[in-house]
């Protein structure tokens, strides 16, 4: 029935020309038919690992890359199909299976696969797959690495229902999934207290966002009656401009809390926790995408309240800076690097927050973010690797002889990340700043300067990582302060091909993907039918906002350049000023967590807690005491003597005696 | 004198019943308060039959009489039992019923 | 009986009302109803339950009266039948059974229970009386055929004709067995388990299996107590006082022959030795009178016996100098067991 309403909006919509916005679908046939294996096959490892337990162990990894890599294929054969599929019929809708149905409360399991989901798909599946074969090795002495490849599974097929879902309820159902899938990776090594801390801390901070996506829902529900994309989406949903706005800003925090956006920012440094594969995973390149897929899908939804897409450049704006400052001080090459997500997210939420002037961007920056931070991350994983898990860099130095291919990987995914010239970085990353720009008015002026500000800062603390690491002394040679006695020092060496491999297809998807998707607009144009795209008054010209770009880009690089690699990199971090010592606190994000959230919340809690013992208990307990010494008070009435009963039983009878005269004569 | 001055000497004979009751001790001096109660109402039936006319009154002072004699034979045997087991005659030293 | 107050004498005067009695009967009221208050507050405060019995009792009596002068003469006679000779007697037996010399001590055990019971009485009496002096009792009917304060007229039929003609038994026969013939019934099944419950709380269940004559003798024979049987009831006995014991063949106190109970209670008269030595006394007072004249000495009268009683257990008694005057008339001289006769009349307690 509802492919029936489906195709009947879609035609109707095509009738009257309306292209462009708004989502109408076709059902889907031929290879599309396939759509669902795309999620199911992660889906079965998953639950094979899982369910087989120990007995799985000896091909667990096996099992679990092979279907990662066989749902790429899918996704490969899918996206042929769509090259060959017009515009139109790009748009492919696939009902599985009626879930709820009761009275006017319909939900449906069915998977909506256009232009934006297929691009999500390819780099889910693709940079998952890398991951895949670089855990077989980077876990290859951890015991438990099957149950590691059932997590990666799952995890996979939760993001792939994310994208894939055709309705609010199902996105959420794999929003949901991919937190979990969080929490478990994060926590991998459950016998590290810091670590299973850390995979709370992100669990519970992401649940303050999934309330702001369930708000959302609901909203939804009440104000339009359903949540499937077609209708929702389809640009003819009717609203107050004030509910646009509610719902707005309720997906706004949802996309902040998966996202590490200003102000549920601070769990991300500290999902550092998990394994280098997890972090390169979900933590660079998918997971905390997922708001900025969130937003961009809701591209209708946004349009509509402009209010709300001002308060998600500011939250973009913000974050940026914040990411790039607290990056700036970080010593442990996670960290930093975890930083720099944040910051390179911002850059992304602040393009989705522009509208159709900034959507495609906001994608096209999210995908070749998604290969240089994955390689990246592969990268500082290597390192690990080969210096016993090290991972202050104050304890590298001159790593550059000992691992090359890890040095020349890492080394283009930088370039890369800095925007240097002709690489992918400085194609989306400027077009960003450009479209910040075009908004026009203050806010234009503002959020691009903001965005040129963070590209320097970006090159700043990448040109820091690089020059720490690979550069320099090497510091790791003299035993550090307060050694034990029987330390040695470490003997760096290149990692293993399962590896080194997925680092080098990276590096290559970092050079060359961002070159390709501009030629000839290829990737604005595939992505346009979905969100729209609009052109912006700028009052720079391109020209000028590249130059300005790589002179902040050289700025930057410059101060790190002098800083570090002119003179010595202290094997201590020396105290700095208060803006150092701030930034290497995260800027006090802990602590005005705990201030305004934790500490209300624990008086809350205590203060309930004392009224339940002493006000509900107490009461309780009062009266029943009350009771018992009443009834050991009145007890003493029947003193056994039959006189004295005699007594209240004449009283009484006088008082009966009294009304009754009373009575009478009233 | 007003024929209702016997309801006076009903209600005054019961209130020094009643008030026996409460002020004695000895079992039998107690059961004769009662007797004097029931005597009193006894009375008062009397009167009113005469008020009304008919011998209802009478009837139930008659029925009262009966009643009154059988308890009298149960409630001394009572007190008779009691004596025997217990050696004491007063009505406070039956008080184990307490709490 | 009752008579209208405009008094007219005589006749059968159909439909009077009833406003005020008789002169008579007022004297008779206000007098008896004084003898019955007193009474009724002596059954309240006498200090011996037998005292408060005899004062119920005389409220009864007054109260029987009141009932013939009201008319109820078949109630009036049971009143005195069956309340005051069957109800009172009955309290009168148990008051011996109970004991009769058991008295009240005056102070009240309980907190606050006289002046309680005093106010409440107090209070109550004041409702009462206020109750039915309030009361609109209108004028009474009589049995003269007037109408009722509530507006009934008199009985009609068998019943008014009846109660017209002051055939007090017939009509109450003749409403009991009519109209409250099944409250009859009930109350004959009362008395019946009335009578039941008696005998049911009085009897005694034996505890062990009564001793047969058999049983009995063989114990005697073993234990070598009273194997001759005990003389009949009146071999040995003296007087025909219940607590005069009988003297044994050797002049000693037969314990066996006075009532245990009195035996307990120390209510046993011993004049064993007493009516010997008033003899003895009076022989010698006679001696001296006689010599005192100059006559011969009569013939010894032998003394009465049962001089002054004496309270007080039988074998002791004050020693008197004159104990050992009189050996040869004492008998068998019976150690110090002498029942002084002058200093006894003292020791009446």
């Amino acid at each position: 029935m509802t492919q029936t309403l489906v195709s009947a909006a879609s035609g109707a919509l095509l009738a009257t020309g309306e292209g462009g916005p708004g989502l109408h679908s076709v059902p889907a046939t031929g290879v599309f038919d396939a759509t669902w294996l795309v999620i199911a096959l992660p889906l079965l490892g998953a639950a094979v690992l899982l369910l087989g337990g120990r007995r799985t162990n000896r091909f667990g990894h096996w099992l679990g890359t092979l279907l990662a890599v066989g749902s790429f294929f899918v996704g490969l054969a899918l996206f042929s199909a769509m090259l060959d599929a017009s515009d139109a019929d790009r748009s492919v809708n696939q009902h599985l299976w009626d879930w709820v149905s009761v009275g006017s409360f319909q939900a449906e399991v069915g998977l909506h696969l256009d232009q934006l989901s297929m691009v999500f798909v390819l780099l889910i599946t693709g940079v998952g797959s890398l991951i895949h074969i670089y855990s077989i090795g980077y876990m290859e002495h951890d015991e438990n690495r099957r149950r590691f490849f059932a997590y990666l599974n799952l995890f996979l097929a939760s993001m792939l229902l994310l994208v894939l879902a055709n309705n609010y309820l199902l996105l959420y159902v794999g929003w949901e999934g991919v937190g979990l899938a969080s929490y478990l990776l994060i926590g991998f090594w459950q016998h590290k207290p810091s670590a299973a801390t850390a995979a709370k801390k992100a669990f519970l901070m992401n649940r303050v966002g999934d309330l702001g996506l369930a708000v959302a829902i609901f909203l939804m529900f009440t104000t339009f009656g359903t949540f499937s994309f077609d209708q929702v989406l389809s640009g003819n949903a009717q609203a107050s401009g004030g509910t646009f706005t509610g719902i707005d800003l309720m997906l706004l925090l949802a996309a902040c809390g998966k996202s590490a956006q200003f102000p549920l920012q601070a769990w991300l440094g500290d999902a550092m926790e998990g394994p280098t594969p997890v972090s390169a995973l979900i933590h660079a390149a998918t997971m905390v995408t997922a708001g900025v897929y969130l937003i961009t899908r809701s591209a209708e939804l946004f349009n509509a309240s402009p209010d709300a897409q001002l308060v998600v450049t500011i939250v973009g704006a913000i974050t940026v800076l914040f990411g790039a400052i607290v990056g700036c001080a970080k010593d442990d090459i996670k960290k930093a690097l975890a930083a720099s997500t944040m910051s390179q997210i911002g850059y992304m939420i602040l393009a989705a927050g522009l509208g159709p002037i900034g959507y495609a961007f906001a994608i096209m920056h999210l995908v070749t973010h998604g290969f240089f931070k994955a390689g990246l991350f592969l990268g500082a994983g290597s390192v690990m690797h080969g210096m016993n898990d090290e991972v202050d860099m104050r304890r590298y130095g001159g790593l550059r002889k000992y691992m090359p291919i890890t040095f020349v990987t890492f080394g283009l995914g930088y370039l890369a990340i800095i925007g240097f010239p002709l690489l992918s970085g400085y194609f989306s990353k400027d077009k960003i700043i450009e479209a910040a720009f075009a908004k026009g008015g203050t806010s234009g002026y503002v959020l691009g300067s903001v965005t040129l500000v963070a590209a320097g800062l970006t090159a700043y603390y990448m040109t820091r990582v690089m020059l720490m690491t690979f550069f320099g002394r090497e510091r790791w040679k003299e035993a550090p302060v307060g050694a034990p006695a029987d330390w040695h020092e470490p003997h760096p060496h290149e990692s293993p091909k399962s590896m080194t491999l997925p680092m080098i297809v990276l590096a290559f998807g970092s050079v060359f993907a961002g070159g390709l998707f501009v030629l000839h607009d290829s990737f604005v144009n595939w992505l346009t039918p979905v969100t729209g795209f609009s052109e912006g008054d700028s009052p720079f010209s391109e020209y000028a906002v590249t130059g300005m770009a790589v002179a902040m880009v050289a700025l930057g690089a410059l101060v790190a350049y002098v800083q570090y690699a002119r003179r010595e990199v202290p094997a201590v971090a020396p105290q700095g000023s208060f803006i150092t010592v701030a930034a290497r606190k995260d800027l006090y994000q802990d602590a005005v967590n705990e201030g305004l959230v934790m500490r209300p919340g624990q008086y809350l809690t205590r203060m309930l807690v004392w009224l339940d013992l002493r006000g509900i208990d107490g009461f309780v307990g009062g009266l029943a005491a009350f009771i018992g010494g009443t009834s050991s008070r009145v007890r003493k009435v029947q003193t056994g003597f039959a006189r004295s009963y005699a007594l209240s039983m004449f009283g009484g009878t006088a008082l009966v005696v009294a009304a009754t005269l009373m009575a009478r004569m009233a | 004198m007003n024929p209702a001055n016997y309801l006076y000497l009903a209600a005054l004979l019961f209130t020094v019943g009643a008030a026996g009751v409460l002020l004695r001790r000895n079992a039998i001096v107690v059961f004769m308060c009662v007797e004097l109660m029931l005597n009193a109402t006894n009375l008062a039936f009397v009167t009113f039959a005469r008020m009304h006319g008919n011998y209802d009154g009478q009837v139930i002072a008659f029925f009262t009489m009966v009643v009154a004699a059988a308890e009298v034979v149960v409630g001394l045997s009572i007190i008779i039992a009691i004596f025997r087991s217990r050696r004491t005659a007063s009505v406070d030293d039956a008080n184990l019923m307490k709490w | 009986m009752s008579m209208s107050a405009d008094g007219v004498a005589g006749g059968v005067v159909l439909a009077e009302q009833l406003t005020r009695t008789s002169t008579g009967e007022a004297v008779q009221f206000w007098i008896l109803a004084a003898v019955a208050l007193l009474g009724a507050l002596g059954t309240v405060f006498m200090k011996k339950a037998v005292h408060s019995a005899l004062c119920l009792a005389s409220t009864m009596v007054c109260l029987a009266l009141f009932y013939m002068a009201q008319g109820a003469v078949f109630l009036g006679i049971v009143q005195i039948v069956v309340y005051t000779g069957a109800v009172m007697m009955l309290f009168l037996f148990v008051l011996m059974l109970v004991g009769v010399s058991s008295v009240d001590s005056l102070k009240e055990t309980l907190r606050g229970q006289r002046v309680a019971a005093v106010a409440v009485g107090l209070g109550f009496g004041i409702l009462l009386v206020a109750g039915i002096a309030n009361a609109s009792l209108g004028s009474f009917a009589g049995y003269s055929g007037g109408t009722s304060p509530s507006g009934a007229p008199a009985p009609s039929g068998t019943e008014g004709e009846l109660i017209a003609q002051n055939r007090n038994v017939e009509g109450l026969a003749h409403i009991i067995f009519t109209r409250y013939i099944w409250a009859f019934e009930i109350t004959s099944a009362l008395l019946i388990t009335a009578a039941l419950g008696a005998m049911v709380l009085a009897h005694r269940e034996r505890l062990t299996p009564r001793k047969t004559q058999r049983e009995l003798s063989e114990a005697r024979v073993r234990e070598n107590i009273n194997l001759a049987p005990l003389p009949a009831p009146g071999v040995y006995a003296r007087h025909n006082a219940v607590d005069i014991p009988a003297l044994l063949p050797d002049g000693s106190i037969s314990e066996l022959s006075v009532n245990q109970t009195l035996r307990a209670r120390g209510q046993v008269r011993d004049v064993s030795r007493e009516p010997v030595h008033r003899v003895a006394e009076l022989e010698e007072s006679g001696e001296v009178w006689m010599e005192q004249r100059g006559d011969v000495p009569t013939a010894r009268h032998e003394g009465e016996e049962g001089g002054e009683p004496t309270e007080g257990g039988a074998p002791d008694g004050e020693p008197d100098g004159a104990a050992d005057q009189d050996p040869d008339e004492a008998g068998t001289p019976h150690g110090d067991s002498v029942a002084a006769g002058a200093g006894s009349k003292e020791s009446r307690s």
